[in-house]
C-alpha cells in the first residue's frame, strides 16, 4: 500500500509539474482572444465570415476608415478622396506607407487590388463587396480612380470596408492560396503564424503608419484559438488561459459578470430581426396577401416584452426596415404597437374573425420564435412551425414556398439602407412584396450620389413599406463580450472588434 | 486459418464496396452542392457555372466511379471550404482523433476488464456492487457533462491540466478520461458475465482441482476465454470512439476528423464529408475484421464454425 501511494504522489507530481505554462496574458503582453467558428481561408476576399472580417482589419488597411463612432469616413491609405462624377472616385494616397514584407505600398497596388478583385474570373466569393468596381486606374505615383459600373452613393462603405489594398508584386506571385497561407498587409498587426481552422498569431507592426485613425497599436501580440464549444471558452476565460470571447448568452454573461472575475460589456449591432410575409401570393392564396391580416399580425406581437424578456441587452424594437444608424433608415414610419384588440378586429375585418392557420419558419432563437407563435395564438392564428438550418430556408424562401419566416440581417455591417432595404425589396430572389413602387424609389436612392435626394427616396420607400406591413421589423440584436479584468476594450455596433484599439489597464 | 482469414477478407471489401456507394449517394440528398458551394451571393448563372466546373451535372454513377477511383489512389478532391486537399486536412486531423480513441479505448480496458474479473471472482460482494455503480453512472452520465464538470474542476477550480487544443500528452487525459468512461460499463458488464459463466464451468473446476495457483486459473485459463466476446465489443467501442468523438472534440477543442466532419456537415462541405464517413468505415471494417482474426485464434472452433 505504501508502494502505491508513494507511486500516485509521484505520478501527480510529474503530471502537475509537466503541465504546460498557462497561457501569457497582461505580463507577457500577449491578447489570447477565441472564438468558436474555423475560418476557411483568411484571405478576405475568400471568406464571407465575420471573423475573416476581424482578421481583415487586424491585417490589412483599406483606403479609407469608417469611424466606428461617428460614422464618418477618415483618411486612412488615402489622405484624401473626391467624386470626380457620379461614376468616378480619385484618390490622393499617404506616401511612406509599406507592406509588412517592406513592400512599399503606391499607387500600383491599389490600382492592382481593385482591377483584381473585380475581375468576377478571380472568383471574388463576396461579389456585392466589389461587383460595383468596374476598374481602377494610376495616375501617378500616388494619385488614382476608381471607376464604377454605374453611380453607387455607397461605394464608400466597401471602399472604408471590404477592399483591402494588397501587395501587388507578393500578391501576383502568390495569389489566393499564398495570401490564405502567409498573409501580408499594411495593416496594424501582422500575422506571424497561421494554423488554418485552428490558431493566428498576430504581432504588433512596428512600421505601421503613422497617424492612421486606427491609432497605434499598443499590445504587443494577439493569438486567436478556435474553441467550439462555448462552455469551454468561458472556462479558459474563468482560468485565465484566454483574455477575451464574444457572443456570450444572456443567461451565462449575468452569471460571469456576478463573479468580478471577468468584465462582460453589452453592445448593440447592425443586425435586426423581422418577419418577412408573403404579400404577393406567391407562396399561393394566402391571409397574407391582405394588408389587413400583416397589419394585424403586426399588432399581435409584443416586441417589447420580447426584447425585456429574451433579446435582452442594448436591444430595442425597430419600426422601420433598417438599423437606425444606417444612412436613409427613415424613423417616422407608421408603427404598430401591441394591441391584440386591435389585432382581433383587423382580422375580423379581413374576413377571418376565427382567425387562421398558416406555416411560419425560423432558423434561429428557437425561443424568440416560440414566443411570437404564443402571442399570435391569442388572436387566433394557428402556425405550423418549422425550424431549419439557415441555407436550407433560405432556399425554401427562394423556393416559393414560405409564406412566413422570422428571419435576421446584419447587413454586413454597412451602413447604408442599400445593405438591406435595397436587398429585400427590389424584386431580387427575396423579395415576398414585389412592389414596383418600392423597388422604382430604392434603385433611384441606390443610384444617386446626391444624399440629399437618396434621403428622399428611401424615407419614401420605407414609408410605404410600413404603410403595407410588407415586413414586420422587429428589434435589434446585441452581443455581450466578455473579457479580462486587465483589459481594456470598448466594442461597436458594427459587431467588428478592433483589438487594434485594445489596451492593457 | 488461411481460408477463413480469405473469406473475411472478402467480406470486408464488399462491405467496403457497399459504404462507399452509400457514403457517396447520401451526401447528395443533402441538397444541390452547386448551390452549397456557390453561397448566398450566387446568381442562378454562377451556380450554373459551378455545376459544370465541378460536373455535377453528369449523371451520379459517373461522378461516384470517378470519385471511387481516385479515393482509392488516396486523392479525395478539394474542400470546398478549406480550399485545400482533402488527404492533407485527413492527415492533419486523424493523428488527433486517432491518439484520442487509442488512449480512450486503452484507458476503458485497463479500467474495465480488470473491475469486471474483480467483480465475477467476488459476485454480489461489496467490490462487485462498486464496480457496477461505476458502470452505472457511466451509462447514464452525459458525456458532455461530465466533460465540462472535469473542465470546471481542472481548469477553473485547480488549473492543472490544459483544457483545450492537442500540443502535448497532457492536452489528451481529460478527454481520454472522458471519452474512456464512456466505453467502461459495457466492457466491463461483458468481462463481468463472460468471467463468471466461465468460471463455474467444468474445465476451470478441474484446473483448480489439479491445485493450479488463483492467478495461473483466472488468467490463462478463464480470462482468454471469458475475453471473447469482450475482443468484438472493444473493437466496436474503438471505432464508435474514432468516429464519436466528435462532442469531445468539439469541447475541448481538438481539432480532429471527428469535429471535422461534423463541422463539414453544416458546411456542405461533400468531398471532406464522404472521405472522413468512407474512412472511418474503412477503420471499422479493419477493426471488425482484425477482431474476427483475433478471436479466431483465441477459440479454433470459430474457424470451422
Amino acid at each position: 500500500m505504501k508502494r502505491f501511494l508513494a507511486a500516485s504522489a509521484l505520478a501527480s507530481l510529474a503530471l502537475v509539474s509537466a503541465v504546460p505554462a498557462a497561457l501569457a496574458g497582461k505580463a507577457d503582453d500577449t491578447l489570447n482572444i477565441v472564438w468558436e467558428r474555423e475560418l476557411e481561408n483568411v484571405d478576405s476576399y475568400f471568406n464571407t465570415a465575420r471573423e475573416g472580417i476581424i482578421f481583415s482589419r487586424m491585417t490589412w488597411d483599406a483606403l479609407l476608415y469608417r469611424n466606428p463612432q461617428t460614422m464618418a469616413y477618415e483618411p486612412l491609405i488615402a489622405k484624401s478622396y473626391k467624386w470626380v462624377d457620379d461614376t468616378t472616385l480619385e484618390f490622393e494616397l499617404n506616401e511612406g506607407i509599406t507592406f509588412h514584407n517592406g513592400e512599399e505600398l503606391d499607387a500600383d497596388d491599389v490600382v492592382f487590388t481593385y482591377n483584381w478583385v473585380s475581375n468576377p474570373d478571380n472568383g471574388v466569393k463576396t461579389q456585392r463587396n466589389v461587383n460595383w468596381i468596374k476598374g481602377a486606374k494610376k495616375l501617378d505615383k500616388y494619385k488614382l480612380q476608381v471607376m464604377l459600373k454605374a453611380p453607387f452613393p455607397a461605394a464608400l462603405e466597401f471602399v472604408a470596408g471590404s477592399v483591402s489594398i494588397y501587395p501587388k508584386d507578393y500578391y501576383e506571385k502568390v495569389g489566393p492560396d499564398g495570401m490564405g497561407l502567409k498573409p501580408v498587409g499594411s495593416g496594424p498587426y501582422k500575422v506571424t503564424e497561421l494554423e488554418p481552422g485552428k490558431k493566428i498569431v498576430w504581432e504588433k507592426f512596428d512600421g505601421y503608419m503613422k497617424g492612421s485613425p486606427k491609432g497605434t497599436p499598443t499590445i504587443g501580440k494577439v493569438i486567436q484559438r478556435t474553441i467550439p464549444e462555448r462552455n469551454t471558452q468561458i472556462a479558459e476565460l474563468l482560468a485565465g488561459r484566454a483574455d477575451w470571447m464574444w457572443r456570450v448568452p444572456a443567461d451565462q454573461a449575468d452569471r460571469l459578470s456576478g463573479s468580478g472575475r471577468v468584465q462582460v460589456v453589452n453592445e448593440q449591432t447592425f443586425r435586426i430581426g423581422y418577419i418577412t410575409m408573403d404579400a404577393a401570393g406567391a407562396t399561393g392564396d394566402t391571409p397574407l396577401k391582405n394588408p389587413l391580416v400583416r397589419k394585424a399580425i403586426a399588432h399581435a406581437i409584443d416586441r417589447e416584452a420580447i426584447v425585456k424578456a429574451l433579446v435582452r441587452g442594448k436591444s430595442s424594437v425597430v419600426h422601420s426596415a433598417c438599423f437606425p444608424t444606417q444612412f436613409g433608415c427613415e424613423q417616422g414610419v407608421t408603427k404598430y404597437p401591441y394591441d391584440p384588440a386591435k389585432a382581433k378586429e383587423l382580422l375580423a375585418e379581413a374576413g377571418y374573425p376565427n382567425g387562421f392557420e398558416i406555416p411560419f419558419y425560423a432558423y434561429r432563437n428557437r425561443d424568440y420564435a416560440e414566443a411570437m407563435i404564443g402571442f399570435l395564438n391569442q388572436v387566433g392564428i394557428k402556425t405550423n412551425f418549422g425550424y431549419l438550418k439557415y441555407a436550407a430556408l433560405r432556399d425554401k424562401i427562394r423556393a416559393k414556398e414560405v409564406p412566413m419566416a422570422f428571419m435576421t440581417w446584419g447587413s454586413y455591417s454597412v451602413n447604408d439602407v442599400s445593405a438591406i432595404t435595397s436587398n429585400f425589396f427590389t424584386h431580387g430572389k427575396d423579395d415576398l412584396a414585389l412592389d414596383p413602387q418600392v423597388k422604382e424609389l430604392l434603385h433611384t436612392g441606390d443610384t444617386t450620389v446626391d444624399s440629399a435626394a437618396r434621403k428622399t427616396a428611401y424615407s419614401a420607400a420605407l414609408k410605404r413599406i410600413a404603410d403595407e406591413a410588407y415586413w414586420i421589423p422587429l428589434w435589434s440584436y446585441n452581443t455581450n463580450y466578455a473579457f479580462s479584468n486587465d483589459v481594456d476594450f470598448t466594442p461597436t455596433s458594427d459587431e467588428i472588434p478592433r483589438f487594434f484599439t485594445a489596451k492593457w489597464k | 486459418m488461411l481460408v477463413y482469414t480469405l473469406k473475411r477478407l472478402i467480406l470486408a471489401f464488399l462491405v467496403a464496396l457497399t459504404v462507399s456507394g452509400i457514403t457517396f449517394s447520401l451526401t447528395y440528398l443533402a441538397g444541390d452542392p452547386a448551390t452549397a458551394i456557390a453561397g448566398e451571393t450566387a446568381s442562378d448563372a454562377d451556380i450554373e457555372y459551378i455545376r459544370e466546373l465541378y460536373g455535377f451535372d453528369r449523371p451520379i454513377y459517373v461522378q461516384y466511379l470517378e470519385w471511387a477511383g481516385k479515393a482509392f489512389r488516396g486523392d479525395f478532391g478539394m474542400s470546398f471550404y478549406f480550399k485545400l486537399p482533402v488527404a492533407d486536412l485527413l492527415l492533419e486531423r486523424l493523428p488527433i482523433s486517432m491518439t484520442l480513441g487509442v488512449c480512450a479505448i486503452s484507458f476503458a480496458i485497463l479500467l474495465s476488464i480488470p473491475l469486471g474479473v474483480l467483480a465475477a471472482m467476488q459476485p454480489n460482494s461489496i467490490l462487485d456492487r462498486l464496480a457496477l455503480g461505476i458502470s452505472v453512472v457511466g451509462q447514464a452520465m452525459p458525456s458532455f457533462w461530465f466533460a465540462l464538470m472535469l473542465i470546471v474542476m481542472f481548469a477553473v477550480w485547480y488549473p492543472i491540466l490544459p483544457t483545450t487544443g492537442s500540443e502535448t500528452w497532457q492536452h489528451f487525459i481529460l478527454p481520454t478520461i472522458v471519452l474512456g468512461y464512456y466505453a467502461t460499463p459495457a466492457i466491463m458488464r461483458l468481462t463481468r458475465t463472460g468471467m463468471l459463466e466461465v468460471l463455474g464451468s467444468d474445465y476451470i473446476r478441474t484446473a483448480r482441482a489439479k491445485g493450479l495457483p488463483q492467478h495461473v486459473v483466472l488468467f490463462k485459463h478463464a480470462l482468454r476465454n471469458a475475453v471473447i466476446p469482450v475482443v468484438s465489443l472493444a473493437a466496436v467501442q474503438f471505432g464508435f470512439m474514432l468516429g464519436g468523438s466528435i462532442v469531445i472534440e468539439s469541447i475541448f477543442a481538438l481539432h480532429g476528423a471527428g469535429y471535422l466532419a461534423w463541422e463539414s456537415i453544416g458546411r456542405n462541405d461533400l468531398p471532406v464529408v464522404q472521405a472522413v464517413v468512407l474512412v472511418f468505415s474503412l477503420f471499422y471494417i479493419i477493426l471488425t475484421f482484425l477482431s474476427d482474426l483475433l478471436n479466431a485464434w483465441l477459440d479454433p472452433r470459430i474457424r470451422v464454425g
